[in-house]
């Protein structure tokens, strides 16, 4: 399957070599241009560098019904999916990029039941906020593996990338390509279009910058959720501060905005994936939904932090007000009837208030223990699943950028 | 949009109806929409091929006192219109030729406010970075801006509408006759701009003008250019200035398809290589110039060849010094197996480069530069770049006439208004190829076509505009 991707991809690069009017786009052109002849590694390198931006795609003469049929942002988006297929390991798991769909749906389903079954059964004795649900031991337990092993994974296959694309040789790296590639990658300077106006995907041929503003929402949001993690784990160690943690504190000034940006950007990526010819990337519909099951995940992962947030905050009013008694319930419960048989909830009386916030508080504690189990499953998945679906782009990006910068270095 | 669902023939029109949609008829449209009159353009092609022949461009030659965007150093107008005295030898109306070169020094402000973008001269054209300003992503790039351009103007843009018979009455234009989608259509508007191309599509016209062997060329653009709307005006006594038989011709890929091949059949490597006929002998210098500066006489070249074609030899000294082709080169390890696979008559081949090596004398050779390194004793001479092909593998390329476009065309004036006998016709202009045959009698000067495109498709479009105010 490599080798049809790759030998499409020749073909087309060939004549792509011979116009040359594309050259302005993107790093790719550059990139292309430097060589007569193309090696499969040329190709592959050249289909990572590719940001499916699809300028080249509006502004070619060649495109169908024209003989020559030229669709390169199609025919490098095959040839990436294919090569992420064969760098990646475990071999088995390669498999997972064709089916990204159902592998999430399927993780998801699973991890959900763990964490259930986990929550009722070794139901922590003590704890607060997430830990009277799931005890610290066995978060770390599950999470420290499904972090380090998907990284160690796409680690080895960025290895056997470079190496393949590198061939006998290749350019030495430097720190300064190193600092390029970020830059490039984190002001995702190649959907600017080389004008600057931006790229072409929810719209045709017009050019804007919606998809490289929602990206960089997504990956801030991201970045910012990440930070939070990062910042709790250095606070519940070294600081000894463990969780639940107050608005004003780092884990969660970092992730409340960061949160919202992931949802606000997967979201618009979700959308703009819709209005996109889906001629333009990888042709199998499968890989589509894949692509957008991922987008979802993200959105999932991110939303539901968000709801296990409201959730707690509601709880930890619950545990000041339910110190007013046992008597409380009852008053709830005379409260709910009241309600029930007037209609209306101003018959309550002075009350409301305090009991009011103790119907809402011990939902929410209920919620709690069903959203803590849904959000990090949805976060697992995306961690386990990390180097066989779309996420893998981002790792794979970076490295072909790195080897760009190296090469028009020493060019 | 799309007017098929209209039963009965459309007796009105716009105030402006423009003929064709590649660069002339969008200038126009665009100027004539800008200045507020009704537009309605006529694109004979469906819509992935709109554009005409401007489709397969990439920049445009602008006058410039002071560098301009990517446009280096300063072109005044002596020295462009120099430029194309050369390339015309002298074929060209002078008043005309002047004044759209002074126009050109304006367009790219005005190109840019309407969506053109452009980028630094691309690799294997590095030579006209000076001269010409290119389009970032092409001229298909620069036609999707201007359709957007004009979409948002107000313009109803109509494909698959070719225009048939425009009713000469006296100086003016009664009434044009379409087919759209199709369906007959008679419309009626105030003014009209003829932007539809010149006839090299019509490989009958180009036979009658150029004699059978025409049949042999390839047409490097749009299959849409048959020339309707300049032969029908043509027989009702407009102007005509152009000689049928001259036309932008290129010596291309001989393996290109016949139609629209575009910019990548352009084969650059004959500085570098010995050319032969069909009967393996030398007809040219492949050496007289930089290419950029003889591209432009190989498609006539190759076409007063026996069955119009040529064959360019090189040795793997050569193979990197040019743009890679879009079909690879046919390879051998001796000449004489070279010119079997070309199918060509081996001993004269062999003989004709034995003739060549022996005529080559030592020096410094500079791929780059014109470097004096000229053949001795033979005829014809290799001025430059004359290095032994003795190097295997050696590879060749089998050369054609590519055409561009005609020449013949429409008399127009310095405001892009259409002459018939007796004077001026009140409303029709005409823009691009279709009457540039008034500034190119001959030859051509890379980037001039979109130049005039561009200057009298927005001079057409003014001219319309205020006739219908």
């Amino acid at each position: 399957m490599l080798s049809d991707a790759i030998a499409e991809a020749r073909r087309q690069a060939e004549i792509c070599n011979a116009c040359r009017y594309c050259e302005g786009y993107c790093a790719v052109f550059p990139a292309m241009f430097a060589k007569r002849a193309f090696a499969d590694a040329d190709l592959v390198q050249l289909a990572n560098l590719c940001h499916n931006c699809r300028g080249c795609f509006y502004a070619c003469q060649y495109t169908a019904p024209h003989v020559f049929a030229l669709n390169l942002p199609a025919a490098l988006a095959e040839a990436q999916h294919e090569s992420w297929k064969e760098f990646a390991w475990p071999k088995p798991f390669a498999q997972l990029f064709d089916r990204a769909g159902v592998a999430i749906a399927a993780l998801l389903v699973c991890a959900f039941a763990l964490l259930l079954w986990a929550a009722a059964a070794l139901r922590p004795a003590g704890g607060a906020g997430f830990y009277a649900v799931l005890s610290h031991g066995f978060m770390v337990a599950v999470f420290t593996p499904a972090f380090v092993l998907p990284l160690l994974a796409i680690g080895v296959s960025l290895r056997r990338y470079w190496r393949f694309v590198s061939g006998d040789g290749g350019d030495a790296v430097r720190l300064s390509d190193l600092r390029q590639a970020i830059q490039d990658a984190a002001s995702m300077r190649n959907l600017r279009g080389g004008h600057g106006d931006g790229c072409n995907f929810e719209d045709a041929d017009k050019f804007s910058h919606a998809r490289r503003v929602l990206h960089q929402f997504t990956v801030a949001g991201f970045m910012l959720c990440f930070g939070a993690t990062c910042a709790g784990t250095v606070m519940h160690y070294a600081l000894d501060l463990p969780a639940p943690y107050g608005l004003f504190s780092a884990p969660k000034l970092l992730g409340v905005p960061g949160g919202i940006l992931l949802c606000i950007g997967s979201a618009g990526l979700a959308w703009l994936k819709t209005r996109a010819d889906p001629a333009l990337g990888v042709r199998a519909a499968k890989i589509w939904r894949g692509e957008m099951a991922f987008i979802v995940l993200l959105f999932s992962a991110a939303a539901t932090g968000l709801a296990l947030y409201a959730a707690t905050v509601t709880t930890a009013i619950d545990t000041v007000t339910t110190t007013v008694g046992a008597g409380a319930i009852d008053t709830v419960t005379a409260a709910a009837a009241t309600v029930t048989a007037a209609g209306t909830v101003t018959t309550v009386g002075a009350g409301a208030t305090s009991t009011g916030t103790v119907a809402t508080s011990t939902a929410a504690a209920a919620a709690v223990t069903y959203l803590l189990p849904i959000h990090l499953a949805t976060v697992l998945t995306l961690f386990l699943l990390t180097p066989y679906s779309k996420m893998a782009h981002g790792f794979y990006r970076i490295t072909a950028l790195i080897k760009d910068k190296a090469r028009t270095r020493c060019a | 949009m799309n007017l098929s669902a209209r039963s009965k023939p459309q007796t009105t029109g716009p105030e402006v109806l423009v003929i064709g949609g590649g660069n002339a008829g969008l200038c126009a449209a665009l100027t004539a929409a800008a200045a507020g009159a009704s537009v309605q353009l006529l694109e004979s092609a469906p819509r992935p091929y709109r554009g005409g022949n401007s489709r397969h461009t990439r920049n445009l030659r602008c006058m410039h006192a002071r560098p301009v965007g990517a446009m280096n150093d300063c072109y005044g107008e002596d020295e462009y219109f120099d430029d194309l005295l050369k390339v015309t030898a002298g074929q060209t109306d002078r008043q005309l030729a002047r004044m759209c070169i002074r126009e050109s020094a304006g367009v790219c402000r005005w190109m840019e406010s309407h969506g053109a973008r452009f980028q630094p001269p691309l690799s294997g054209a590095l030579s006209l970075g000076r001269t010409n300003a290119f389009f970032l992503g092409g001229g298909k790039a620069l036609l999707n801006a201007y359709y957007r351009r004009a979409e948002a103007l107000g313009v109803e843009v109509i494909y698959d509408a070719t225009v048939t018979h425009l009713e000469v009455d006296g100086a003016r234009i009664a009434s044009v006759t379409a087919e759209i989608n199709g369906e007959r259509m008679a419309l009626k508007p105030r003014a009209v701009v003829a932007a539809s191309g010149g006839f090299q599509a019509d490989l009958d016209w180009l036979a009658r003008a150029w004699g059978g062997a025409a049949r042999n060329f390839l047409i490097r653009g749009t299959p849409y250019n048959r020339g309707v709307v300049l032969k029908d005006l043509l027989q009702q006594g407009i102007k005509s200035v152009g000689d049928p038989a001259q036309c932008h011709a290129v010596a291309i890929d001989g393996r290109a398809p016949k139609f629209d091949g575009g910019i990548v059949t352009r084969l650059d490597c004959v500085p570098f290589a010995v050319v032969v006929n069909k009967d393996g002998a030398r007809f040219y210098d492949e050496g007289e110039d930089v290419w950029p500066k003889r591209y432009a006489i190989w498609g006539r070249l190759v076409a007063a060849q026996p069955a119009q074609v040529a064959y360019a030899v090189i040795d793997s000294k050569a193979l990197d010094l040019f743009m890679p082709s879009v079909f690879p080169p046919v390879q051998a390890d001796t000449v004489q197996c070279l010119a079997e696979k070309m199918k060509l008559p081996v001993q004269n081949v062999a003989q004709t480069i034995k003739a060549f090596n022996a005529a080559c004398r030592p020096g410094e050779f500079k791929p780059d530069a014109l470097d004096g390194l000229a053949t001795a004793g033979l005829n014809p001479r290799k001025s430059n770049w004359a290095r032994a092909i003795d190097t295997p593998p050696f590879y060749g390329y089998e050369l054609r006439p590519g055409v561009t476009f005609t020449y013949l065309g429409l008399k127009v004036d310095e405001s892009a208004q259409v002459q018939a006998a007796q004077g001026p016709v009140e409303n029709l202009w005409a823009a691009g190829e279709i009457m540039a045959g008034s500034l190119l009698g001959q030859g051509y000067l890379a980037g001039f076509g979109m130049t005039i495109g561009t200057v009298f498709g927005r001079l057409a479009g003014q001219g319309a505009a205020a006739h219908v105010k």
